[in-house]
């Protein structure tokens, strides 16, 4: 678990596939099709900083209230953690965190190139656009879940399913 | 002592009724997930290692990391408040809710804002507060407080929170699964967050180098909290603070597994405030949120409330280190039972919250739950910064023996109790901490004193004057002791491979001779020299009261009667855990780091060294063979922490006997613990763990073997068949 020797992304999709996480992958041509057959409408998004185009299903750039309408929101993520499934989510001035939060399925959009083996190298990363743009992001492992209610339920605040798109380059 | 010890009594016995089954399966479900979750990660130990150096570093720097925080927080577009104290954090709180207009403040799971009672700070000026961890919201709907460090409604079933809700909503479809009870509570949560004026979260870390906080959490609530209105005021210790973002991932790695199991939680909020997310008004269906303003205001609230004070207490330091990952409640079998109700102070609970209120409240409060904790040390092992947490309560219980006034009838026993300690020691402290005195006055004068002690008037006396229960058994004092025994006999062994003293701990020379006489017989079998010299008791008995100057003392006193034997070459054999604990853990802190580290060295449990014995060689023909004979073994739970169980499992396989292992974290019994008449239901009721693992189909008609004294005589008053100590399985006649 702590160290990964095996390739990256064959670890990240086990991880996923523990976590209960769907994973598709795709490849940028591919991208508006794949997508289409993975959202729940309505859809939002945020713009992609990938070479893809959004499918007519998913409205981007919502307004708040078409956000709290939404059933789907899908944002990029900046890396994966393989051995955790985790995806690092930027918190953007475009609104990725309120879209991949609100709405009761979170789709990420991550490169397969971005999947980094763990976590102290996703973090040193992260830190170094912490310290020189105050960069804020979510490490998000999994849906939003409670036990505070007696037993695991997914879906407490936040999404009650994760489906990761994966862009092979 | 505020209340009386029957008044304390009947208070843990109604706990243990009304929280205690809700606790008890879900601390078990934590522990055992963490067990396992530990176990499959292989860097662990490198990862508490490094944990625990960046807090020593964090908190020997702090008030230079603090002024490094503000810079970056500053830098940022925040704004960072030093509170002093709980009223002046409050204060500041509340000034900022005022020049927000707030009418309501939605807030995330926090600690220490409980510490501060923020909330009805904000309440007399009439802000609305709403908690939105599912967890907290029902302890605020309930008016009680957090049962647990992480889990505050940990003490209460799925049935009770139906039943709270709905005794307060009165809904017309009222919600019973916990799915029902989970959307019932994020729908009405969700209301109130969209139309907050302010969101307050708690922060697990903070970085100084780039003002980034890292709020770990499962639900999604702090996010929202955080996101969702325009102002954050996140509220936080100063010891949270790490010196940089690099320093984040074994902590983040060591967290959740500490706490509940899991890998990670769902999130981890990396926050670097005012965050650029646009504001959100869910009314709003004009604007896109790429042309929303994110004009935010952020307010970080560091609180020092004794902290800082806590850094220059020698002892208390340690407990900054702490991460709240509520591990040492969850292994802890008296928190198992009773929760953090019973086993809690103001605002925190478990072994650690003793340090927490000591620091932040004073001893008094940690004074009403400090004895819950019986160092018994399995929380040791797994916490993720490596706190000698029975340490903390020791040394708590030991400024709380001297804090106290003198009451009872101290002339009765000044006699007996040839201890270091002040006046004020509690007399059921000071007769369990001089057991060695009262066990050479009860062989010397045996079988006479065994028969006064037990009589009616005599148990009736010292339960009203010392706190014995009288429903407990007491030890049986053997006339001839150990070392008596083994100065009038020969030795068996005429060519040895090895020299040993056997250390005639309390107990074996005083009561339980015969396992003593066992090991004996054992090592000379396997071709052993063995000496039995007189050697002082270890000090746990003192120790275990909190009367740390008469444990020191007791610690220089063996130390000068082994460290000739040590420097002649002969190995040190235990036979009682709690003893070896002691030379291995606590002797440490009271001898110069060679002595101790020579003692430890040379110090073996009894099983171990037989294991040892036979590993190099030794023939195990002289010992008496298993024959398939089927055992139920509990290992002492200071042993367990030292790794040492497993030792006598392999010793008793090899030699043909079949072995089945208990695995509750302690009996219940604990030293003096079980005989102290405010726990001793609490006692039992741990101790009705084991006796049921022990009558199962499977192992009812097995022998049972415990290595620890307090487990032999807990399983005694347990189980209607005997007991006895694994040496005197093997030994041969």
């Amino acid at each position: 678990m702590a160290t990964t020797t095996t390739n990256p992304l064959s670890t990240f999709e086990d991880a996923l596939d523990e976590l209960g996480v769907a994973l598709t992958r795709t490849t940028t041509d591919e991208f508006a099709a794949t997508l289409d057959g993975v959202v729940r409408a309505p859809a939002v998004g945020t713009p992609l900083p990938f070479d893809v185009a959004y499918p007519d299903s998913v409205a981007v750039d919502p307004t708040p209230a078409a956000l709290e309408r939404a059933a789907t929101g899908v944002t990029p993520a900046s890396f994966g953690v393989a051995n955790y499934g985790s995806v690092f989510l930027p918190s953007t001035a475009d609104g990725a965190e309120p879209v991949s939060l609100y709405p009761e399925l979170h789709v990420p959009v991550i490169r397969a190139g971005d999947v980094l083996p763990d976590l102290p190298e996703a973090l040193d990363r992260f830190g170094e656009t912490a310290r020189a743009d105050a960069a804020s992001a979510i490490v998000g492992t999994g849906p939003s879940a409670t036990a505070d209610m007696g037993e695991l339920v997914l879906g407490a605040h936040g999404p009650e399913a994760v489906h990761v798109v994966m862009l092979d380059e | 002592m505020s209340k009386g010890r029957g008044d304390k009594a009947a208070e843990i016995r109604r706990l243990m009724a009304t929280e205690g089954p809700a606790i008890e399966e879900n601390t078990k479900g934590f522990n055992r997930k963490r067990q396992a979750a530990v176990a499959d990660l292989e860097n662990y130990e490198e990862l508490r290692t490094r944990a625990r150096e960046i807090k020593e570093d964090a908190i020997e720097r702090l008030p230079e990391l603090i002024e490094q925080l503000r810079e970056s927080v500053e830098a940022n577009g925040g704004t960072l408040y030093l509170a002093d104290d709980a009223a002046d954090a409050n204060q500041y709180i509340r000034e900022v809710a005022d020049d927000e207009d707030a009418e309501r403040v939605v807030k995330s799971k926090s600690m220490t804002t409980e510490e501060l009672d923020v909330n009805d700070a904000l309440e007399d000026d009439g802000v609305d507060v709403v908690e939105t961890d599912l967890g907290e919201w029902v302890v605020q709907l309930a008016d009680e407080t957090p049962s647990h460090l992480i889990a505050p409604a940990i003490h209460r079933s799925q049935e009770s929170i139906a039943d709270l809700f709905e005794t307060i909503f009165d809904p017309d479809d009222p919600p019973e699964t916990a799915d029902e009870l989970t959307s019932f509570a994020r729908e009405r949560l969700g209301e109130r967050i969209r139309d907050a004026d302010v969101g307050m979260t708690g922060a697990n870390f903070v970085a100084a180098d780039s003002g980034t906080m890292a709020i770990v959490t499962s639900e999604g609530n702090a996010r929202k909290c955080a996101v969702t209105p325009d102002t954050h005021v996140a509220v936080t210790g100063v010891e949270k603070i790490v010196p940089s973002t690099d320093d984040l991932s074994p902590f983040l790695e060591l967290l959740a597994r500490s706490g509940t199991g899991q890998d990670l939680t769902a999130y981890v909020s990396l926050l670097t405030p005012p965050v650029d997310s646009p504001t959100l008004d869910f009314d709003d269906d004009e604007t896109p949120l790429s042309e929303r303003d994110s004009d935010r205001d952020f307010h970080l609230v560091l609180i020092d409330n004794g902290r800082m004070a806590m850094r220059e207490d020698e002892q208390l330091r340690e407990t900054l280190y702490c991460i709240r990952c509520g591990q040492c409640s969850n292994s802890c079998a008296n928190f198992q039972h009773v929760g953090g109700h019973a086993f809690g102070g103001e605002t925190y609970s478990g072994g650690i919250g003793t340090g927490w209120e000591a620091g932040i409240e004073g001893l008094d409060t940690a004074a009403e739950f400090n004895d819950f904790c019986t160092g018994c040390s399995r929380c040791v092992n797994g916490c993720p910064t490596k706190i000698d947490i029975p340490w903390i309560n020791t040394v708590v219980r030991d400024r709380i023996n001297r804090g106290e006034e003198p009451e009872g009838t101290d002339f009765l026993v000044e006699g007996l109790t040839p201890d270091a300690e002040s006046s004020g020691l509690d007399l059921d402290k000071r007769l369990f901490g001089n057991f060695e005195t009262l066990a050479k006055l009860g062989s010397a004068t045996a079988p006479v004193s065994n028969w006064l002690a037990d009589t009616a008037p005599a148990r009736w006396a010292l339960e009203r004057v010392a706190g014995v229960d009288a429903r407990r058994d007491l030890p049986e004092f053997q006339r001839e002791t150990l070392v008596d025994w083994f100065e009038r006999r020969a030795s068996t062994v005429s060519d040895p491979t090895r020299e040993v003293v056997l250390y005639p701990d309390v107990y074996t020379n005083h009561v339980q001779v015969e396992r003593g006489k066992a090991a004996v017989r054992t090592l000379e079998a396997l071709g052993v020299d063995v000496r039995v010299p007189s050697v002082p008791s270890s000090g746990r008995a003192p120790l275990s009261q909190g009367m740390i100057a008469t444990a020191e003392e007791h610690a220089h006193d063996v130390y000068g009667a082994l460290a000739e034997h040590v420097d002649a070459g002969r190995d040190v054999v235990v036979i009682e855990p709690s003893d070896l604990a002691m030379f291995d853990r606590e002797y440490e802190r009271f001898l110069p780091a060679a002595s101790a580290e020579r003692l430890q060295e040379r110090s073996y449990e009894v099983m171990e060294y037989v294991y040892g014995l036979l590993e190099n060689g030794a023939d195990a023909d002289p010992l008496r063979s298993g024959d398939s004979h089927d055992v139920a073994y509990h290992a002492h739970c200071q042993q367990r922490t030292l790794g040492l169980e497993a030792h006598t499992v392999t010793v008793l396989e090899d030699l043909g006997y079949d072995v089945a292992t208990s695995d509750v974290e302690c009996c219940g019994m604990a030293g003096s613990f079980g005989y102290k008449d405010t726990y001793y239901e609490l006692s039992m009721d741990v101790g009705e763990d084991l006796a049921e693992q022990f009558s199962t189909p499977e192992t009812r008609d097995r022998t049972v073997v415990a290595s620890g004294t307090s487990c032999l005589e807990q399983l005694d008053a347990l189980l209607a068949r005997p007991s006895r100590h694994p040496v005197e399985l093997i030994a041969p006649p």
